[in-house]
């Protein structure tokens, strides 16, 4: 085996065809998108060279501004909210339901599975208030609240928003969480709890501290997965009322093939890679420096 | 032997990533083949997929009077939804694997830009050259012309007037004559809405059907010429005379005239509101026929329906005759493929389309119908009269915009009427994606 693995030429045949075709559908369209950077046009207008333009234009949109502040609030509020939210969940299996937690852990998972269009018309359906009511304005019109029309206004579109991906995702998170949990070893708490912490301390010192490494991978699992939303946006409001739910990604896919310019959607893709690389290293950063202290 | 039998077996996983690749690059490749000028096997034609009567009025074609083209060229349909039509357009025409035959997008751009390129067929001088220069009406004829910047280039499959369809019995209940002025019309709502009727049921959700009202405004304020000048920059959106337009619309939803949750309803809920009695007037193009004349859905019943064009506003320079019209979504004729074979199809298209769409789909086209149509509901027979009348057309607002800000306008229309952007907002918005 080693002798097959030692030859330059065996190497190159059992990672070229995987090369190959890693370079053709990754690699090349990664570039060829960069290229189209310093251009203007799409396949039936032909492309025409404008040097730096689609960068003073970028700077210069407010539709630009407008996206990413939305990305950036949709990615901050949803990772506290689902990484929160699931660390909560993995704490309740691990120390209130113990072993009888499958059946909840299949449960609190079930919504990650589903499709996301199907999961965006459901809570459609939920929230509507024309033809009829859905559930949600029929419950507050039972408490004495008049109905809402939660897609109406970006506050509570946003809002709509951030409860569907956090019910499509916590489960998720939980799972990711648990087996972190459940790598504490059982000893170390007994000797805590002798020590006399408990509740809220035991938390803190003990489990906080064990189960970073796998709360930081979470949170830059989150970060990076909430700064790139799409299919969830584009399928519960299509961006809307206005603009004002568009992501960078939706105005990105509206400029490169609603609107015909390749050039400039392919600039807000690159200022999305950008944005995405300086998140991560941050985290990775300040992960690893949180490692060697703990 | 051993040793040819171990570089044989070497050279295996060499052989099969070769071929691996060589199969991944021919399937790339595969449907780009049929670019140039070669003549086509099949008569292709590419769909929107949620547009069927078309589709069903070509295969009755291909099966009826242009059977013997479609022995020569059969006809091969294949569809695409429109939300991603554009880009599978944008797709075909980069590789020039363009259909003999298509839907030509989502907006006039899309066709102009292809005629730009040199792709697509002059249909006027086709239809000279094949001496049938009326077949296209007068009034398509002239919107095409408008849409185009006066060329012809696509096929009308589709004529439309645009209007303000009304409840008759609503609007003899509460002693309500049809309007000719936008002050008659305000006031008629008013009255609807303080009987508890919702005065005006509209789409929302896609926003279109309220920016048509705006657009009319302007026709009727500034003149059939009021969004040309727009384009050609003798006028902006943000001027005052454009702004009063939108503020005419936004209040009308302030006054809560296009009831409650106008952004949360969309088309099909819209058209039931107004079929089922809820709401006593109903802006669409008479594509909508269709609804109308089936009794399943039309509660009202079809005599019960008037249409009326949009009002005139009080010293305004538009009039009421300057109907509203479009050519749907017209089709368009790839010009690599354009030969022989194709041109016996255009023509025998030319010839039947019209009476073809009209007597099987109830379907108005530009074409004129050249074998007379019996039997059509009174309401469709009321609007093609009408559509006979007209002389002169005007179009939508969007209809001279470029994509981006089509979508601008239409997005952010029900916000204009909910309220939550100001009309000063809304056209700065749109005009700023004009420039």
């Amino acid at each position: 085996m080693n002798r097959v693995l030692g030859d330059p030429r065996a190497i190159l045949v059992l990672l070229g065809p995987a090369l190959l075709v890693y370079t053709l559908v990754m690699l090349v369209p990664i570039f060829w998108s960069l290229g189209y950077t310093v251009f203007e046009g799409n396949p039936i207008t032909g492309f025409e060279f404008v040097g730096l333009d689609n960068f003073v234009a970028l700077a210069n949109d407010p539709k630009i501004a407008d996206a990413l502040v939305f990305t950036l609030k949709y990615a901050v509020v949803l990772t506290i909210a689902q990484v929160g939210f699931g660390y909560l969940l993995a704490l309740i299996y691990v120390f209130w339901l113990r072993k009888a937690s499958s059946l909840v852990r299949t449960l609190a998972f079930f919504p990650v599975v589903l499709p996301t269009v199907a999961v965006a018309l459901l809570f459609q359906e939920l929230f509507k208030i024309a033809p009829v009511n859905g559930l949600v304005n029929d419950l507050l019109n039972l408490a004495g609240i008049p109905s809402v029309d939660w897609f109406a206004s970006p506050d509570t579109a946003f809002l709509v928003l951030i409860l569907m991906d956090l019910w499509r995702s916590m489960g998720f998170y939980a799972v990711l969480l648990y087996a972190g949990l459940v790598d504490i070893p059982d000893d170390l708490f007994e000797s805590a709890r002798l020590d006399g912490a408990s509740g809220w301390r035991l938390v803190r010192h003990i489990v906080i501290p064990l189960s970073l490494p796998v709360l930081l991978s979470s949170i830059i699992f989150s970060v990076n997965g909430t700064l790139k939303v799409f299919d969830s946006v584009l399928a519960l409001t299509g961006g809307g009322p206005g603009n004002t739910t568009t992501p960078l990604t939706l105005y990105m896919y509206q400029t490169s093939f609603t609107y015909g310019e390749y050039g400039y959607g392919s600039s807000i893709a690159l200022l999305l890679t950008i944005i995405c690389l300086l998140v991560t290293i941050f985290i990775f950063r300040s992960s690893r420096r949180d490692l060697t202290k703990g | 032997m051993t040793t040819a039998r171990t570089r044989a077996r070497r050279f295996v996983p060499l052989i099969a990533g070769l071929g691996a690749t060589a199969l991944l690059l021919s399937a790339c490749s595969g449907d780009s083949g049929g670019g140039d000028a070669t003549a086509p096997t099949d008569f292709t034609y590419l769909s929107f997929a949620e547009n069927t009567s078309i589709q069903d009025t070509l295969t009755s074609l291909s099966t009826g009077s242009c059977s013997a083209e479609e022995e020569a060229l059969p006809l091969d349909i294949t569809t695409q939804p429109q939300a991603s039509y554009d880009q599978q357009l944008q797709l075909l025409a980069g590789q020039d694997a363009l259909p003999v035959l298509f839907a030509s997008g989502n907006s006039p751009q899309v066709a102009k830009d292809l005629n730009d390129g040199g792709k697509l067929v002059d249909v006027e001088a086709a239809l000279e050259e094949l001496g049938q220069t009326d077949a296209i009406i007068p009034a398509a004829r002239s919107t095409v012309e408008a849409l185009y910047g006066g060329d012809v280039f696509v096929l009308p499959t589709e004529f439309n007037v645009e209007g303000i369809w009304y409840n008759k019995a609503l609007f003899a209940e509460n002693g309500i004559e049809e309007p000719t002025t936008w002050d008659e019309l305000t006031a008629a709502a008013a009255t609807l809405s303080a009987a508890g009727v919702t005065p005006f049921s509209a789409d929302g959700q896609d926003g279109w059907p309220l920016t048509r009202l705006v657009g009319n405004y302007l026709f009727r304020t500034i003149g059939p010429d009021a969004l040309q000048k727009v384009i050609d920059g003798d006028a902006s959106l943000t001027d005052p005379e454009y702004v009063e337009a939108a503020a005419a619309v936004a209040e009308l939803g302030e006054a809560g005239y296009f009831g409650p949750s106008v952004g949360s309803i969309d088309y099909m809920t819209a058209v039931n509101q107004f079929l089922t009695g809820e709401a006593g007037m109903f802006y669409m193009g008479s594509w909508i026929l269709a609804n109308f004349n089936d009794p399943e859905q039309n509660k009202i019943g079809a005599e019960n329906i008037g249409f009326m064009p949009f009002p005139e506003v009080e010293g305004g320079e538009g009039s009421r005759d300057q109907l509203a019209a479009n050519v749907g979504v017209p089709l368009a004729l790839s010009e690599a493929s354009y030969g022989e074979d194709v041109s016996a199809w255009l023509d025998c298209f030319a010839e039947n389309f019209g009476s073809t769409s009209l007597g099987e789909q109830g379907v108005i086209t530009g074409f004129a119908v050249n074998e007379p149509v019996e039997d059509l509901p009174p309401l469709t027979q009321a609007v093609q009269e009408r559509i006979d009348q007209t002389t002169q057309s005007v179009l939508w607002f969007e209809a001279l915009f470029n994509a981006k800000a089509a979508a601008t306008s239409q997005t952010n229309a029900s916000q204009l009427v909910t309220g939550a952007i100001s009309p000063e907002e809304f056209m700065e918005m749109v005009q700023a994606d004009l420039n």
